[in-house]
Protein backbone atom coordinates (compact mmCIF):
# COMPACT_ATOMS: atom_id res chain seq x y z
CA UNK A 1 0.00 0.00 0.00
CA UNK A 2 1.55 3.56 -0.38
CA UNK A 3 0.95 6.75 1.76
CA UNK A 4 -2.19 7.41 -0.01
CA UNK A 5 -3.86 4.09 0.83
CA UNK A 6 -3.93 3.55 -3.11
CA UNK A 7 -2.72 -0.10 -5.06
CA UNK A 8 0.47 1.08 -6.50
CA UNK A 9 -0.02 0.18 -9.89
CA UNK A 10 2.90 -2.10 -12.39
CA UNK A 11 3.99 1.12 -14.06
CA UNK A 12 5.00 2.75 -10.33
CA UNK A 13 6.74 -1.09 -9.77
CA UNK A 14 8.95 -0.17 -12.62
CA UNK A 15 9.34 3.12 -11.95
CA UNK A 16 10.81 1.98 -8.31
CA UNK A 17 13.00 -0.83 -9.88
CA UNK A 18 15.03 1.69 -11.79
CA UNK A 19 16.23 3.31 -8.66
CA UNK A 20 17.60 -0.29 -7.50
CA UNK A 21 21.22 -0.24 -8.59
CA UNK A 22 23.36 -3.32 -9.66
CA UNK A 23 25.54 -4.09 -6.81
CA UNK A 24 28.81 -4.56 -9.18
CA UNK A 25 28.11 -1.59 -11.60
CA UNK A 26 26.19 0.90 -9.29
CA UNK A 27 25.31 3.37 -12.34
CA UNK A 28 22.97 1.26 -14.12
CA UNK A 29 20.10 -0.24 -12.81
CA UNK A 30 18.58 -3.56 -12.71
CA UNK A 31 15.79 -2.51 -15.27
CA UNK A 32 19.01 -0.57 -17.27
CA UNK A 33 20.52 -4.25 -17.57
CA UNK A 34 17.39 -5.68 -19.17
CA UNK A 35 17.40 -8.35 -16.33
CA UNK A 36 13.93 -7.28 -14.75
CA UNK A 37 11.23 -9.54 -17.56
CA UNK A 38 8.15 -8.98 -15.80
CA UNK A 39 6.15 -7.18 -13.05
CA UNK A 40 2.61 -7.90 -11.20
CA UNK A 41 0.73 -6.43 -8.35
CA UNK A 42 -0.43 -9.39 -6.37
CA UNK A 43 -3.18 -9.08 -3.29
CA UNK A 44 -1.45 -5.71 -2.25
CA UNK A 45 2.49 -7.31 -3.01
CA UNK A 46 3.98 -8.00 -6.09
CA UNK A 47 5.82 -10.74 -8.35
CA UNK A 48 8.88 -9.92 -10.03
CA UNK A 49 10.02 -11.89 -12.66
CA UNK A 50 14.09 -11.79 -13.23
CA UNK A 51 16.79 -13.35 -16.08
CA UNK A 52 20.09 -13.85 -14.54
CA UNK A 53 22.74 -12.65 -16.17
CA UNK A 54 25.79 -15.06 -16.27
CA UNK A 55 24.47 -18.65 -14.10
CA UNK A 56 26.97 -18.24 -11.96
CA UNK A 57 27.17 -14.41 -11.45
CA UNK A 58 27.36 -13.68 -7.90
CA UNK A 59 25.36 -10.65 -8.08
CA UNK A 60 22.35 -12.33 -8.48
CA UNK A 61 21.29 -13.11 -5.13
CA UNK A 62 22.13 -9.75 -4.07
CA UNK A 63 20.24 -8.22 -6.78
CA UNK A 64 17.07 -10.35 -5.40
CA UNK A 65 17.64 -9.20 -2.04
CA UNK A 66 17.67 -5.63 -2.74
CA UNK A 67 14.88 -5.98 -5.46
CA UNK A 68 12.83 -6.93 -2.28
CA UNK A 69 14.15 -4.54 0.52
CA UNK A 70 13.07 -1.56 -2.33
CA UNK A 71 9.79 -3.02 -3.04
CA UNK A 72 9.04 -3.80 0.87
CA UNK A 73 10.14 0.16 1.45
CA UNK A 74 7.21 1.14 -0.84
CA UNK A 75 4.58 -0.80 1.34
CA UNK A 76 4.75 -4.10 -1.01
CA UNK A 77 4.16 -7.22 1.02
CA UNK A 78 4.59 -9.80 0.21
CA UNK A 79 7.10 -9.28 -2.67
CA UNK A 80 8.40 -12.64 -4.68
CA UNK A 81 10.95 -12.83 -6.89
CA UNK A 82 10.51 -15.86 -10.22
CA UNK A 83 13.57 -16.50 -12.09
CA UNK A 84 12.88 -17.06 -15.62
CA UNK A 85 15.79 -18.99 -17.86
CA UNK A 86 14.26 -19.09 -21.48
CA UNK A 87 14.72 -17.13 -23.46
CA UNK A 88 18.15 -16.53 -22.21
CA UNK A 89 19.59 -12.87 -21.46
CA UNK A 90 21.62 -10.90 -23.82
CA UNK A 91 23.64 -7.64 -23.47
CA UNK A 92 21.04 -6.43 -26.45
CA UNK A 93 18.38 -5.93 -23.50
CA UNK A 94 20.59 -3.24 -21.81
CA UNK A 95 19.04 -0.27 -22.84
CA UNK A 96 20.28 2.50 -24.65
CA UNK A 97 20.12 4.66 -20.86
CA UNK A 98 21.93 1.90 -19.78
CA UNK A 99 24.94 1.95 -22.14
CA UNK A 100 26.14 5.71 -22.04
CA UNK A 101 25.68 5.43 -18.25
CA UNK A 102 28.16 2.28 -18.59
CA UNK A 103 30.41 4.64 -21.17
CA UNK A 104 30.24 7.65 -18.38
CA UNK A 105 31.53 5.27 -15.78
CA UNK A 106 34.62 4.12 -18.09
CA UNK A 107 33.32 0.97 -19.11
CA UNK A 108 33.02 0.21 -23.09
CA UNK A 109 29.52 -0.57 -23.61
CA UNK A 110 28.63 -3.98 -25.48
CA UNK A 111 27.75 -3.71 -29.54
CA UNK A 112 24.36 -3.88 -30.10
CA UNK A 113 23.58 -6.53 -32.18
CA UNK A 114 26.59 -8.62 -31.61
CA UNK A 115 25.34 -10.63 -28.61
CA UNK A 116 25.74 -14.14 -30.21
CA UNK A 117 28.90 -16.14 -30.07
CA UNK A 118 31.55 -14.84 -32.68
CA UNK A 119 29.34 -12.01 -34.13
CA UNK A 120 32.23 -9.69 -32.75
CA UNK A 121 34.63 -10.85 -34.59
CA UNK A 122 32.13 -11.48 -38.21
CA UNK A 123 31.03 -8.24 -37.74
CA UNK A 124 34.80 -6.81 -37.22
CA UNK A 125 33.28 -4.77 -34.63
CA UNK A 126 35.51 -2.25 -32.78
CA UNK A 127 34.77 -1.27 -29.08
CA UNK A 128 35.74 2.54 -28.81
CA UNK A 129 37.80 3.55 -25.84
CA UNK A 130 35.12 4.83 -23.54
CA UNK A 131 38.40 7.52 -22.43
CA UNK A 132 39.09 9.39 -25.50
CA UNK A 133 36.69 7.54 -27.94
CA UNK A 134 39.22 5.94 -30.13
CA UNK A 135 38.87 2.71 -32.17
CA UNK A 136 41.92 1.88 -32.07
CA UNK A 137 41.69 -0.55 -29.46
CA UNK A 138 42.89 -4.22 -28.33
CA UNK A 139 41.53 -7.03 -26.31
CA UNK A 140 43.72 -7.92 -23.37
CA UNK A 141 41.77 -10.77 -21.99
CA UNK A 142 38.27 -12.61 -22.60
CA UNK A 143 37.31 -12.12 -18.94
CA UNK A 144 37.88 -9.07 -16.90
CA UNK A 145 36.43 -7.90 -13.01
CA UNK A 146 33.53 -9.45 -13.46
CA UNK A 147 31.86 -12.35 -14.98
CA UNK A 148 30.30 -9.54 -17.45
CA UNK A 149 32.72 -7.82 -18.62
CA UNK A 150 36.34 -8.34 -20.36
CA UNK A 151 39.96 -6.29 -20.31
CA UNK A 152 40.60 -3.92 -23.40
CA UNK A 153 43.45 -1.62 -23.71
CA UNK A 154 43.18 1.63 -26.00
CA UNK A 155 46.25 1.84 -28.48
CA UNK A 156 46.15 5.18 -28.48
CA UNK A 157 45.61 7.37 -25.16
CA UNK A 158 46.78 3.67 -24.03
CA UNK A 159 44.11 3.28 -21.12
CA UNK A 160 43.61 -0.54 -20.11
CA UNK A 161 39.48 -0.77 -19.75
CA UNK A 162 36.80 -2.83 -18.67
CA UNK A 163 34.47 -3.82 -21.67
CA UNK A 164 31.15 -4.83 -20.79
CA UNK A 165 31.38 -7.84 -22.86
CA UNK A 166 28.53 -8.73 -26.03
CA UNK A 167 26.77 -11.95 -25.07
CA UNK B 1 13.31 -45.86 -18.14
CA UNK B 2 10.45 -44.50 -16.02
CA UNK B 3 9.70 -46.54 -12.84
CA UNK B 4 5.91 -47.56 -11.47
CA UNK B 5 6.42 -44.52 -8.87
CA UNK B 6 6.82 -42.24 -11.62
CA UNK B 7 10.92 -41.92 -11.18
CA UNK B 8 11.79 -40.67 -14.29
CA UNK B 9 15.52 -42.68 -13.95
CA UNK B 10 16.78 -41.65 -17.40
CA UNK B 11 15.78 -37.90 -16.97
CA UNK B 12 17.50 -38.00 -13.98
CA UNK B 13 20.68 -39.65 -14.85
CA UNK B 14 20.76 -36.82 -18.20
CA UNK B 15 20.76 -34.17 -15.24
CA UNK B 16 23.06 -35.55 -13.62
CA UNK B 17 25.75 -36.02 -15.93
CA UNK B 18 25.39 -32.77 -17.21
CA UNK B 19 25.55 -31.31 -13.66
CA UNK B 20 28.43 -33.47 -12.34
CA UNK B 21 30.53 -32.76 -15.54
CA UNK B 22 30.08 -28.90 -14.92
CA UNK B 23 30.85 -29.09 -11.23
CA UNK B 24 33.78 -31.24 -11.86
CA UNK B 25 35.40 -29.09 -13.88
CA UNK B 26 34.03 -26.01 -11.92
CA UNK B 27 36.28 -27.57 -9.11
CA UNK B 28 39.27 -28.74 -10.92
CA UNK B 29 39.77 -25.08 -12.70
CA UNK B 30 38.98 -22.71 -9.58
CA UNK B 31 41.95 -24.38 -7.78
CA UNK B 32 43.72 -22.08 -10.25
CA UNK B 33 42.54 -19.04 -8.36
CA UNK B 34 45.54 -17.37 -6.73
CA UNK B 35 47.64 -19.71 -9.38
CA UNK B 36 47.86 -19.11 -12.95
CA UNK B 37 50.67 -18.06 -14.62
CA UNK B 38 49.55 -14.55 -15.09
CA UNK B 39 47.02 -12.46 -14.08
CA UNK B 40 44.82 -12.71 -17.22
CA UNK B 41 44.57 -16.19 -17.29
CA UNK B 42 43.81 -16.30 -13.30
CA UNK B 43 40.79 -14.05 -13.70
CA UNK B 44 39.57 -16.37 -16.88
CA UNK B 45 39.98 -19.36 -15.56
CA UNK B 46 37.89 -18.28 -12.00
CA UNK B 47 35.15 -16.67 -14.21
CA UNK B 48 35.05 -20.31 -16.50
CA UNK B 49 34.71 -21.92 -12.65
CA UNK B 50 31.86 -19.97 -12.04
CA UNK B 51 29.98 -20.01 -14.82
CA UNK B 52 30.38 -24.01 -14.63
CA UNK B 53 29.31 -24.04 -11.16
CA UNK B 54 25.85 -21.47 -11.73
CA UNK B 55 25.32 -23.81 -14.57
CA UNK B 56 25.70 -27.00 -12.24
CA UNK B 57 23.41 -25.53 -9.94
CA UNK B 58 20.69 -25.44 -11.95
CA UNK B 59 21.59 -28.97 -13.68
CA UNK B 60 21.85 -30.67 -9.86
CA UNK B 61 18.57 -28.36 -9.03
CA UNK B 62 16.58 -29.94 -11.99
CA UNK B 63 18.04 -33.30 -10.90
CA UNK B 64 16.74 -33.59 -7.34
CA UNK B 65 13.59 -31.84 -8.69
CA UNK B 66 13.36 -35.02 -10.96
CA UNK B 67 14.62 -37.63 -7.85
CA UNK B 68 11.33 -35.78 -5.60
CA UNK B 69 13.05 -37.21 -2.12
CA UNK B 70 13.87 -33.43 -1.29
CA UNK B 71 17.52 -33.41 -2.28
CA UNK B 72 18.94 -30.20 -2.79
CA UNK B 73 21.89 -29.07 -5.70
CA UNK B 74 24.27 -28.50 -2.48
CA UNK B 75 23.14 -32.10 -1.24
CA UNK B 76 23.65 -33.42 -4.37
CA UNK B 77 27.16 -32.26 -4.63
CA UNK B 78 28.47 -32.54 -1.33
CA UNK B 79 26.51 -35.19 0.13
CA UNK B 80 27.43 -38.08 -2.84
CA UNK B 81 30.20 -41.25 -2.47
CA UNK B 82 32.86 -41.23 -5.65
CA UNK B 83 30.35 -43.94 -7.19
CA UNK B 84 27.57 -41.77 -7.70
CA UNK B 85 28.71 -39.51 -9.67
CA UNK B 86 28.57 -39.38 -13.01
CA UNK B 87 31.14 -36.89 -14.23
CA UNK B 88 33.31 -38.28 -17.73
CA UNK B 89 36.90 -39.35 -16.88
CA UNK B 90 38.00 -35.98 -18.58
CA UNK B 91 37.46 -33.45 -16.16
CA UNK B 92 38.30 -35.30 -13.00
CA UNK B 93 41.66 -35.17 -14.65
CA UNK B 94 44.26 -33.33 -12.24
CA UNK B 95 45.48 -29.98 -13.43
CA UNK B 96 49.36 -30.95 -13.97
CA UNK B 97 50.26 -27.77 -15.61
CA UNK B 98 49.00 -25.20 -17.37
CA UNK B 99 48.97 -27.16 -20.93
CA UNK B 100 47.22 -30.25 -19.12
CA UNK B 101 44.30 -27.49 -17.87
CA UNK B 102 43.50 -25.77 -21.57
CA UNK B 103 43.82 -28.77 -22.96
CA UNK B 104 41.27 -30.31 -20.74
CA UNK B 105 39.22 -27.44 -20.77
CA UNK B 106 39.27 -27.15 -24.87
CA UNK B 107 38.52 -30.97 -25.47
CA UNK B 108 35.64 -30.24 -22.84
CA UNK B 109 34.30 -27.19 -24.46
CA UNK B 110 34.41 -28.94 -28.04
CA UNK B 111 31.99 -31.50 -26.63
CA UNK B 112 30.17 -28.84 -24.36
CA UNK B 113 28.82 -26.78 -26.79
CA UNK B 114 27.29 -29.05 -29.25
CA UNK B 115 26.11 -30.95 -26.49
CA UNK B 116 24.29 -27.91 -25.23
CA UNK B 117 23.56 -26.63 -28.51
CA UNK B 118 21.10 -30.29 -28.96
CA UNK B 119 19.36 -30.37 -25.77
CA UNK B 120 17.92 -26.81 -26.18
CA UNK B 121 15.84 -29.30 -28.77
CA UNK B 122 15.08 -31.53 -25.95
CA UNK B 123 11.19 -32.55 -25.24
CA UNK B 124 12.00 -31.86 -21.71
CA UNK B 125 11.59 -27.52 -21.12
CA UNK B 126 13.60 -27.67 -18.32
CA UNK B 127 16.09 -29.21 -20.15
CA UNK B 128 15.73 -27.03 -23.12
CA UNK B 129 16.07 -23.75 -20.96
CA UNK B 130 18.93 -24.62 -19.00
CA UNK B 131 20.83 -26.02 -22.42
CA UNK B 132 19.42 -22.67 -23.84
CA UNK B 133 21.45 -20.55 -20.59
CA UNK B 134 24.23 -22.64 -20.54
CA UNK B 135 24.90 -22.77 -24.05
CA UNK B 136 25.92 -19.40 -24.84
CA UNK B 137 28.49 -19.63 -21.33
CA UNK B 138 30.08 -22.75 -23.55
CA UNK B 139 30.43 -20.80 -26.55
CA UNK B 140 32.41 -18.13 -24.98
CA UNK B 141 34.23 -20.96 -23.28
CA UNK B 142 34.97 -22.50 -26.62
CA UNK B 143 36.04 -19.73 -28.05
CA UNK B 144 38.52 -18.60 -25.78
CA UNK B 145 40.40 -22.18 -25.30
CA UNK B 146 40.52 -22.63 -29.09
CA UNK B 147 42.43 -19.70 -29.28
CA UNK B 148 44.54 -20.73 -26.59
CA UNK B 149 45.32 -24.01 -27.73
CA UNK B 150 46.32 -22.54 -31.14
CA UNK B 151 48.87 -19.82 -29.60
CA UNK B 152 50.39 -22.01 -27.41
CA UNK B 153 50.42 -25.36 -29.66
CA UNK B 154 51.51 -22.74 -32.66
CA UNK B 155 54.22 -21.33 -30.13
CA UNK B 156 57.20 -21.98 -28.90
CA UNK B 157 58.93 -25.01 -28.99
CA UNK B 158 58.81 -25.17 -25.08
CA UNK B 159 54.52 -24.88 -24.93
CA UNK B 160 54.14 -26.74 -28.65
CA UNK B 161 55.83 -29.74 -26.27
CA UNK B 162 53.30 -29.31 -23.44
CA UNK B 163 50.82 -29.13 -25.33
CA UNK B 164 50.99 -32.05 -27.37
CA UNK B 165 52.28 -34.04 -24.18
CA UNK B 166 48.80 -32.71 -22.71
CA UNK B 167 46.86 -33.97 -25.63
CA UNK B 168 48.32 -37.47 -25.66
CA UNK B 169 47.51 -37.56 -22.39
CA UNK B 170 43.46 -36.66 -22.36
CA UNK B 171 42.98 -37.83 -26.26
CA UNK B 172 41.99 -41.48 -24.49
CA UNK B 173 39.41 -39.94 -22.39
CA UNK B 174 37.32 -37.76 -24.96
CA UNK B 175 35.47 -40.89 -26.64
CA UNK B 176 33.38 -41.24 -23.52
CA UNK B 177 31.41 -38.01 -24.43
CA UNK B 178 30.64 -39.10 -27.45
CA UNK B 179 29.91 -43.28 -26.87
CA UNK B 180 26.22 -43.85 -25.98
CA UNK B 181 25.03 -46.25 -23.33
CA UNK B 182 22.07 -47.47 -22.18
CA UNK B 183 20.90 -43.98 -20.65
CA UNK B 184 21.94 -41.65 -23.63
CA UNK B 185 19.86 -44.22 -26.04
CA UNK B 186 17.02 -44.04 -24.03
CA UNK B 187 17.52 -40.42 -23.47
CA UNK B 188 17.91 -40.12 -27.60
CA UNK B 189 14.94 -41.99 -28.40
CA UNK B 190 12.57 -39.97 -26.15
CA UNK B 191 13.86 -37.11 -27.59
CA UNK B 192 14.97 -36.00 -24.18
CA UNK B 193 18.98 -35.91 -25.73
CA UNK B 194 20.57 -35.95 -28.95
CA UNK B 195 22.00 -38.71 -30.58
CA UNK B 196 25.50 -38.74 -29.45
CA UNK B 197 26.83 -39.93 -32.66
CA UNK B 198 25.97 -36.51 -34.81
CA UNK B 199 27.56 -34.96 -31.88
CA UNK B 200 30.46 -37.68 -32.60
CA UNK B 201 30.40 -35.65 -36.02
CA UNK B 202 30.83 -32.07 -34.58
CA UNK B 203 33.05 -33.14 -31.91
CA UNK B 204 35.51 -34.73 -34.19
CA UNK B 205 35.40 -32.29 -36.91
CA UNK B 206 36.17 -29.33 -34.88
CA UNK B 207 38.79 -30.94 -32.95
CA UNK B 208 40.17 -31.87 -36.49
CA UNK B 209 40.40 -27.89 -37.46
CA UNK B 210 41.39 -26.87 -34.34
CA UNK B 211 44.41 -29.19 -33.78
CA UNK B 212 45.67 -28.58 -37.22
CA UNK B 213 45.69 -25.46 -36.87
CA UNK B 214 47.58 -25.53 -33.60
CA UNK B 215 49.91 -28.32 -35.34
CA UNK B 216 49.19 -30.66 -32.97
CA UNK B 217 48.05 -34.26 -33.53
CA UNK B 218 45.98 -36.52 -32.01
CA UNK B 219 47.20 -39.89 -31.24
CA UNK B 220 46.19 -42.71 -33.41
CA UNK B 221 44.40 -45.46 -32.11
CA UNK B 222 44.26 -44.28 -28.50
CA UNK B 223 41.89 -46.71 -26.30
CA UNK B 224 38.60 -45.37 -25.47
CA UNK B 225 38.81 -44.71 -21.76
CA UNK B 226 35.48 -44.85 -19.58
CA UNK B 227 33.36 -45.46 -16.83
CA UNK B 228 32.56 -42.39 -15.22
CA UNK B 229 28.92 -42.32 -16.21
CA UNK B 230 28.45 -45.19 -14.83
CA UNK B 231 30.12 -44.14 -11.78
CA UNK B 232 33.85 -46.10 -12.46
CA UNK B 233 36.20 -43.02 -11.54
CA UNK B 234 39.87 -43.18 -11.80
CA UNK B 235 41.82 -42.27 -8.55
CA UNK B 236 41.91 -38.30 -8.52
CA UNK B 237 38.54 -38.01 -7.83
CA UNK B 238 38.10 -39.34 -4.42
CA UNK B 239 41.32 -36.44 -3.89
CA UNK B 240 38.93 -34.23 -5.60
CA UNK B 241 35.70 -34.97 -3.42
CA UNK B 242 37.61 -35.42 -0.22
CA UNK B 243 38.92 -31.19 -0.64
CA UNK B 244 34.88 -30.29 -2.18
CA UNK B 245 33.08 -32.15 0.42
CA UNK B 246 35.44 -31.71 3.57
CA UNK B 247 33.12 -28.80 5.16
CA UNK B 248 29.88 -30.19 4.40
CA UNK B 249 30.74 -33.40 6.01
CA UNK B 250 33.25 -32.25 8.94
CA UNK B 251 29.78 -30.06 9.66
CA UNK B 252 26.77 -31.12 8.32
CA UNK B 253 24.19 -28.67 7.66
CA UNK B 254 26.62 -25.83 8.03
CA UNK B 255 25.26 -22.79 6.16
CA UNK B 256 26.78 -19.44 5.15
Amino acid sequence: MTAAGTLPSEKDIWRWLEDVPDPEIPVVSVVDLGIVRDVAVDKGGAVVTVTPTYSGCPATAVIAMEIETALRKKGLDPVRLETRLSPAWTTDWISDEGRSKLKEYGIAPPVQGTSCAGAMKQANATVACPRCGSENTEEISRFGSTPCKASWRCRDCLEPFDHFKSF
Amino acid sequence: MTADDGFDETLFELALRMGDNALILGQRVSAWCGHAPVLEEDIAMANVGLDLIGQTKLWLGLAGEIEGKGRSADDLAFLRADRAFRNCLLVEQPNVDYAHTLMRQYLFDAWHLPMLTALKQSAEPRVAEIAEKSAKEAAYHLERSSDLVIRLGDGSVESHERMQAALNALWPFTGEFVAPDDVDKAAASRGLGPDLSAIAERYNETTAAVLRDATLSAPADAPVRKGGKEGLHSEHLGYLLSEMQWLQRSHPGAQW
